[in-house]
C-alpha cells in the first residue's frame, strides 16, 4: 500500500534531531498506548502486517501529524472496532465520564 | 490515578488512553498488572545492554562471530535473547571498507530483543526519509565523517528481517574483557549511525552505553 508512510527518499523533512538522555518512554499514556497494543496483540486476532495496515490506511495529514504513539492508538483503535471489540463511540462516551470525574 | 495537578484536565490523548484502558479491562480483555509488566519489561529489562554483549562476544570469539554473521537468530539466541522481533535477525559487519546502517522506512521496524525499543529519531521522518537518499549526510548530522572511498550499505528492515550492525572493534582494546568491550559498544553503533566508542572516549562519556 502506497501513502504518507512511505517515505524513504522523500525531501523536506530537514535534519534527525536527536534529544540528549531520550527516555524510552515520554508521557504515562505513551507506557498505557504501547502495554494495550502489545498486550492485544497477544490474543492473535491480527497479525503484524494487519496493525501497520491499520496504522497506515488513513488520511495523509493524520498520519503526519500525529505522534508516534498516537498512531499506534488510532491502529488498535481501528482494529478494535473491527473486530467487534471496542467501537470509536465507546471510547468516546468513556472519555466524556472520566473527563466529567476529573479536577 | 491522581498524576493530572487539580484543574490541569489531561490532554485529549492521555484521556483517549484512559478510557481505552478502562474499556478493555472492564470486557476482561486486558489485565493492569500486566500491562504493567510489559511496560517494566520494555522499559528498564530490554534494551542495547544486550545487544553489547553480542558484539563484545563477537569481538573476543571469532567462531562465535563467523555463526553471528551467517546465522544472526540462533547465534543471538545462544545469549538468551530471544523474542518475537528476533526471529529472523541478520548481522551486518562494519570494516575499514564498508559502513552498514539501519532504517526502517516504511515504519520502525527494530531488533527490539537486543536493541529494546527504538529512540524517537529512528521512528521520525527526517531519518527515515534521508537514511536511504544521502546517508553521508545522515551520519555527517551524527558526527560521523566517513571517507569518500568507504562503501555506506543502508538496509530498510522490515517486519520480517531486521539487523544488526557489528561494529569495528575500537583501537586500543586489545586484552580488555567482554564486559569491558561491551561498554564500549553503544545503542547507535549497532544501528551504525556512530561507531563503538574507544576507552578513552567511554570514560569522557561514561552514560553513552546506556
Amino acid at each position: 500500500m502506497n501513502g504518507a508512510h512511505d517515505m524513504g527518499g522523500m525531501d523536506g523533512f530537514g535534519p534527525v534531531e536527536r534529544e540528549a538522555d531520550a527516555p524510552i518512554f515520554h508521557d504515562e499514556w505513551e507506557r498505557r498506548a504501547f502495554a494495550l497494543t502489545v498486550a492485544m496483540g497477544f490474543y492473535g486476532l491480527w497479525n503484524i502486517d494487519i496493525s501497520r495496515y491499520a496504522r497506515e490506511n488513513r488520511d495523509p495529514l493524520g498520519y503526519l501529524r500525529d505522534s508516534y504513539y498516537e498512531r499506534w492508538l488510532y491502529g488498535l483503535e481501528s482494529l478494535l472496532e473491527q473486530n467487534g471489540l471496542v467501537s470509536r463511540e465507546e471510547i468516546a462516551a468513556r472519555m466524556a465520564e472520566l473527563a466529567e470525574g476529573v479536577g | 490515578m491522581s498524576e493530572h495537578r487539580h484543574g490541569t484536565p489531561p490532554s485529549d490523548t492521555a484521556l483517549r488512553v484512559k478510557a481505552l484502558e478502562s474499556l478493555l479491562v472492564e470486557k476482561g480483555l486486558v489485565d493492569p498488572a500486566a500491562l504493567d509488566a510489559l511496560i517494566d519489561t520494555y522499559e528498564n529489562k530490554v534494551g542495547p545492554r544486550n545487544g553489547a554483549a553480542v558484539v563484545a562476544r563477537a569481538w573476543s570469539d571469532s567462531e562465535y562471530k563467523a555463526r553471528l554473521l551467517a546465522d544472526g537468530s540462533a547465534t543471538i539466541a545462544e545469549l538468551g535473547f530471544t523474542g518475537r522481533t528476533g526471529d529472523h535477525m541478520v548481522v551486518v559487519e562494519n570494516t575499514p571498507r564498508v559502513h552498514n546502517m539501519v532504517v526502517c522506512t516504511l515504519c520502525s521496524c527494530y531488533p527490539w530483543t537486543v536493541l529494546g525499543l527504538p529512540p524517537v529519531w529512528y521512528k521520525a521522518s527526517p531519518y527515515r526519509a534521508r537514511a536511504v537518499k544521502e546517508p553521508r549526510g545522515v551520519l555527517r548530522d551524527f558526527g560521523v565523517e566517513l571517507a569518500e572511498d568507504v562503501e555506506i550499505r543502508v538496509w530498510d528492515s522490515t517486519s520480517e528481517i531486521r539487523y544488526l550492525v557489528l561494529p569495528e572493534r575500537p583501537p586500543g582494546t586489545e586484552g580488555l574483557s567482554e564486559a569491558e568491550l561491551a561498554a564500549l559498544v553503544t545503542r547507535d553503533s549497532m544501528i551504525g549511525t556512530e561507531r563503538a566508542l574507544t576507552p578513552d572516549e567511554a570514560r569522557a562519556k561514561p552514560e553513552a552505553a546506556e
